[in-house]
């Protein structure tokens, strides 16, 4: 069973009178375990799709299989809980709540799943340490640096042990040296078995994934693995250097 | 609840971080909740302090005034008639539930002892007034039927009396005092009552009885004629019945015809105290108009000061949304954070109107009752109104689109 399955998926915006639509029927299979990236210039419904996704969208039409269930068609509660338990989020600008410390932001998620704040101390804890990050806890945001805050935004998505960690212009505001800390943290964690899907423009970031799909026009314009194999014949392959 | 327990935790940080404006916010609440304790408190106070004066009057009784006379197209004040009698007054003894009758004249006039003199009320009464009245003793003794009798030459002294004639610890029974230059011998001292309904010394006053004061000091028109007539009901419930029969009565004695009016005043307790429990309902009335106007403005406060955070917070609420909050959760935050900020308002308030009070009475020696029942109705209502405000901007936050607020800048 695949990780992830979408067919025909299409989503329609409706600006006042004008319909603008971001994806024309996209269909595609991601299986656990996978490393891909989603490139595309903007407006390309890259952003789109990641939405749908990360369960914080549906499509107008199509459907989106998560791990055997048809998620295209649930409700509001429903699509938080799927959230909560199977997607972490990690977004360009980090998306860290301000004044408030490291600690807390990794816990933010288990507090949502009403998880007892004994365990959910523990748990964040052992996520800032996976990223490198436990003599940090108490420190807030604007306390830590640019690559420090997304490695804090890594922990709090890896925090409830997620299926995949969608992970949307990850490097956008980073320089060089602490995009490639945490294009190598989210490496590592992908060794370890996490799925991560990365939103991307520059090719350079991509080619830390081992299946890059490019797109266009709300279409997927190609769809290959590292070696530029077109995907459906999937070959295993080490991660390139 | 467990999650209950830690949204409020957090609301107490969020607004912990915005101590200022927190504080500005609740002031509205603070004000209102604090401003009606302080009344109320004054307020009960003060209307145990008139019921307490109404009561010290004695209890269930009914004055029966002489009425007003007009002589020559010129209309005298109540009391100008002569026409109420001692005869009248006994004869009202026989209406059904009257326990007690008494009569009384009086004037001012000197009193002399040793060398201090005294410029006060000589009240020529009955045993029976004194018993109407519930006068009490602290040393001596009535003066008794046998000395009213006779008229014999015997007073009581009311308490400020005792003070201006007397040295303090001396006792004054047996002692004698002059009025109009007779000498009269104290028999006994009264204990002190306190001012009535209208400011009056009622303890500034010297009783004679009354035989001796009208043929020995004050003299008379007419033989008999009293100032005020005095009857003490069995119960409250009578009051009405008996001042109908007291009417009737002394129109026939006085043999009025119907077209005349009555030439004495009845006038009883009840409806001194009617006027003044009037006085105290519109007094709540205005109270709790103030209170709500407040509480409503602190509401609204509140809920301005929630939708500027929600639009601060935008972001904030669409990462939340985005790590797995339900709409629920986001609902909640929003409320408990209203909720904390008027109940705190309210606690504070009960703390300053407690506080204020209690200042007022120690300034201005007024007393004061502070009951629970109005501080928790206080603090319950604040509550409520962060529960009513908050719902606003909660339900706002709780709406937003999280793609839409994980944009906003």
């Amino acid at each position: 069973m695949s990780l992830i399955v979408l067919r025909d998926l299409v989503k329609i915006y409706r600006l006042g009178e004008m319909e603008v639509h971001a994806l024309r029927g996209v269909s595609l299979k991601i299986e656990a375990g996978e490393f891909v990236a989603i490139m595309g210039a903007s407006g390309s419904g890259k952003s789109t799709l990641m939405n749908i996704l990360g369960c914080l969208d549906v499509p107008t039409s199509g459907t989106y299989t998560l791990e055997g269930t048809d998620v295209s068609t649930l409700g509001e509660n429903r699509l938080a809980e799927i959230r909560s338990s199977k997607i972490g989020f990690v977004f360009q600008n980090f998306n860290l709540i301000p004044r408030t410390t490291a600690l807390e932001n990794v816990q933010l998620p288990l507090f949502y799943k009403e998880i007892p704040s004994r365990d959910q101390k523990a748990m964040a804890l052992q996520a800032l340490e996976r990223v490198g990050l436990a003599d940090r806890q108490r420190h807030h945001p604007a306390q830590l640096s640019g690559g420090q805050q997304q490695r804090v935004a890594i922990a709090r998505a890896l925090v409830t042990n997620p299926s995949i960690i969608l992970a949307d212009e990850p490097t956008g505001n980073l320089d060089s040296q602490a995009s490639r800390e945490i294009m190598d943290t989210l490496t590592q964690l992908n060794r370890e078995g996490i799925t991560i899907i990365l939103i991307t423009h520059e090719a350079d970031i991509a080619g830390y994934a081992r299946r890059t799909i490019m797109m266009k026009d709300g279409v997927i314009l190609s769809d290959r693995d590292a070696g530029g194999v077109a995907v459906g014949r999937l070959v295993p392959q080490e991660t390139r250097a | 609840m467990n999650f209950l327990l830690m949204t409020v935790l957090v609301a107490f940080r969020v607004l912990g971080r915005h101590r200022m404006r927190s504080a500005l916010t609740m002031l509205g609440i603070i004000i209102g909740v604090g401003a009606v304790i302080a009344m109320v408190s004054i307020g009960e106070g003060a209307k145990a302090a008139v019921q307490a004066q109404i009561a010290s009057f004695g209890t269930n009784v009914i004055i029966i005034l002489p009425g007003a006379m007009t002589v020559s197209g010129v209309r005298t004040g109540h009391g100008g008639a002569v026409t109420l009698t001692v005869a009248d007054i006994e004869e009202l003894k026989k209406i059904p539930g009257v326990t007690e009758i008494g009569w009384a004249r009086r004037d001012a006039m000197q009193v002399v002892h040793e060398r201090k003199n005294w410029f006060t009320t000589i009240n020529g009464v009955t045993p029976g007034y004194l018993t109407i009245r519930g006068w009490s003793i602290v040393s001596g003794d009535f003066f008794t039927q046998t000395e009213m009798d006779k008229a014999a030459k015997v007073a009581l002294l009311g308490n400020s009396v005792f003070k201006n004639l007397f040295e303090p610890g001396e006792d004054p029974v047996g002692a004698t005092i002059r009025i109009k230059n007779i000498p009269f011998k104290v028999v006994g001292v009264l204990d002190a009552k306190g001012y009535d309904t209208r400011g009056a010394d009622q303890d500034d006053v010297v009783f004679i009885p009354f035989t001796t004061a009208e043929r020995k000091i004050m003299g008379t028109k007419f033989l008999g004629s009293i100032g005020a007539g005095f009857l003490s009901a069995e119960s409250p419930e009578q009051m009405s019945q008996i001042v109908e029969e007291v009417k009737r009565i002394l129109r026939q004695r006085h043999k009025l015809r119907p077209t005349q009016e009555d030439d004495f005043t009845v006038r009883n307790q009840i409806d001194i105290a009617k006027v003044q429990e009037g006085t105290s309902e519109s007094m709540t009335l205005l109270l709790l108009a103030v209170a709500s106007i407040s509480l409503l403005v602190g509401g609204i406060g509140i809920m301005n000061i929630l939708l500027v955070s929600v639009t601060e917070r935008t972001r904030e609420i669409g990462i939340r949304m985005a790590v797995g909050a339900k709409r629920r959760h986001i609902l909640l935050q929003f409320l408990v954070e209203a909720v904390v900020l008027s109940a705190m308002g309210g606690l504070i308030g009960v703390g300053l109107g407690v506080g204020g009070a209690k200042t007022a009475s120690n300034l201005a020696g007024w007393p004061t009752i502070i009951s629970g029942d109005i501080l928790l109705i206080a603090f319950g209502f604040s509550a409520l109104v962060g529960v009513f405000f908050g719902l606003y901007p909660a339900n706002k936050a709780s709406r937003l689109n999280p793609i839409e607020a994980l944009r906003y800048e």
